[in-house]
């Protein structure tokens, strides 16, 4: 049907195993269903197959890989391969002798997560004792002289420590800073009215951030992710499904972006049963969302849908049940009030409802067992 | 705009990595979960930025290289934005 360019970045979730529980985590909530993980031979080949299609970027992610003991000889094929190869990481279990030896390995960067920069929040965040091991890696980071990537998470429990963040990366050394706000899905859709902030809270964090970008100049980059729900165009979610972006989760199904899975009507193959080109080029999965003949009004006769690709086709099924619909982020959705009352809701003085009425659900086997039935 | 004698030396920034993408025809800049797709100029400077070579001897061989004359402003003009942008850094 297409033509498709190369998956330029490609994702493996080496595992869902994490040591860490976060409220916001993108993984999906049914992670407990998945039993066998693909074996070290397996992400080779997946690599290989990738490289040969024009892949480039590697992410290695999870859940934490690092708590997959193949991790050096996955970093050292990809580097062989000629992989940018990238690892993101809560940190846990990154020794000094791992780090060495992934160094040695060739891994070119490392993207290390904080909840938080203080222990109390990011520890309660990721319901672990965290935060002083966390801090020790950064140093191992630095010591190695890889760029230093820090990633922290926002939403309504942690926006208003903006400046302390930034300041903690300043002395931390980071090159750059994601302050990613959550995006809500996984976990994070369970948690939603928990998680979203407030817009006088994102106005605030974000002059925050402008007032330190003024102060730190070059030496530091920082991103700020705005929440699309305050948004009034979608974002170009993964610039539209099967163009640049290719996920492999721990048991080896291919997705056009990590949460695709939940996507009703499609079948998405599995690099056991398929090769990574057949995947990517012919697969039914891959190619339902390429182009723009699965529009619907108003994506279809817009003259944006060229730069948007109508939005996040998850977002629009989370929300409205079809993922052919515009994501309601965009103002000219007919359901975007789904969205507005969202934030008014976050915005209004008395919000959140108290902890008491709908917990935050910690992303962990038992939870994940019992949200899947299982 | 940064303005850059003949005599120093440029290298590529920390953490990034160039490379020849056949897939792309291109040569492409690589960084922490990024790429960048270099036109063919681009990819024929910052080849040559190995920390070695100074500014005024990579005008030279791009010169002899492309049989031309007259390249150095342009080149350091695409050098003070390619060390903007952290692509190049010069160490001391």
């Amino acid at each position: 049907m297409s033509n498709p360019g190369p998956p330029l970045w490609l994702l493996c979730e080496l595992t869902y195993t994490c040591p860490l529980h976060c409220v916001f985590c993108y993984n999906p909530t049914d992670f407990a269903r998945t039993e066998q993980e693909l074996s070290t031979d397996e992400w080779l080949r997946v690599l290989r197959q990738g490289r040969e299609l024009g892949a480039v970027q590697l992410g290695l992610s999870g859940g934490e890989p690092l708590t997959r003991n193949d991790l050096e000889i996955i970093v050292g094929e990809a580097h062989q391969l000629g992989y940018y190869t990238n690892l993101i990481t809560s940190g846990i279990g990154l020794t000094e002798p791992r780090i060495k030896a992934l160094k040695a390995a060739g891994l070119d960067h490392i993207q290390l997560s904080f909840q938080d920069s203080t222990r109390e929040v990011n520890d309660f965040l990721s319901s672990t004792r965290t935060f002083e091991l966390k801090s020790k890696v950064a140093a191992l980071i630095k010591q190695y002289d890889y760029p230093m990537v820090l990633n922290v998470v926002l939403h309504r429990l942690n926006i208003d420590h903006v400046q302390q963040i930034l300041e903690m990366a300043e002395s931390m050394q980071a090159e750059y800073v994601e302050l990613a706000n959550t995006q809500y899905y996984g976990w994070a859709w369970h948690n939603r009215e928990r998680l979203l902030p407030s817009r006088e809270q994102l106005q605030r964090a974000e002059e925050t951030t402008n007032r330190f970008r003024e102060r730190i100049g070059r030496k530091m980059r920082v991103f700020f992710v705005v929440p699309d729900y305050f948004e009034r165009r979608p974002k170009p979610c993964m610039n539209g499904l099967g163009s640049v972006f290719l996920t492999i989760t721990p048991d080896g199904t291919a997705l056009p972006c990590h949460a695709a899975r939940m996507l009703p009507g499609l079948t998405f193959p599995n690099v056991k049963d398929a090769s990574v080109e057949w995947i990517w080029r012919d697969s039914p999965g891959f190619n339902h969302f390429r182009g723009d003949s699965w529009m619907k009004e108003p994506c279809r006769s817009c003259p944006e849908k060229t730069k948007d690709f109508g939005g996040c086709r998850c977002q629009a099924y989370l929300l409205t049940g079809d993922p052919a619909n515009t994501d309601p982020v965009c103002d000219l959705s007919p359901h975007h009030h789904l969205v507005t009352t969202m934030v008014e809701k976050a915005s209004a003085p008395q919000a959140p409802a108290p902890a008491v009425e709908k917990p935050l659900l910690f992303r962990d086997r038992k939870n994940s067992r019992a949200l899947s039935g299982l | 705009m940064t303005a850059i004698s003949p005599d120093v030396r440029p290298s590529l920034g920390r953490g990034f990595r160039l490379q020849w993408e056949p897939a792309q025809k291109a040569h492409v800049l690589l960084y922490p979960e990024g790429m960048v797709k270099l036109n063919g100029s681009a990819g024929e400077i910052l080849k040559r930025c190995d920390g070695a070579r100074t500014v005024g001897e990579i005008v030279n061989d791009l010169e002899t290289t492309f049989a031309t004359t007259g390249l150095a402003n342009d080149v350091t003009a695409f050098m003070s934005v390619a060390l903007e942008k952290r692509w190049l850094e010069i160490r001391q």
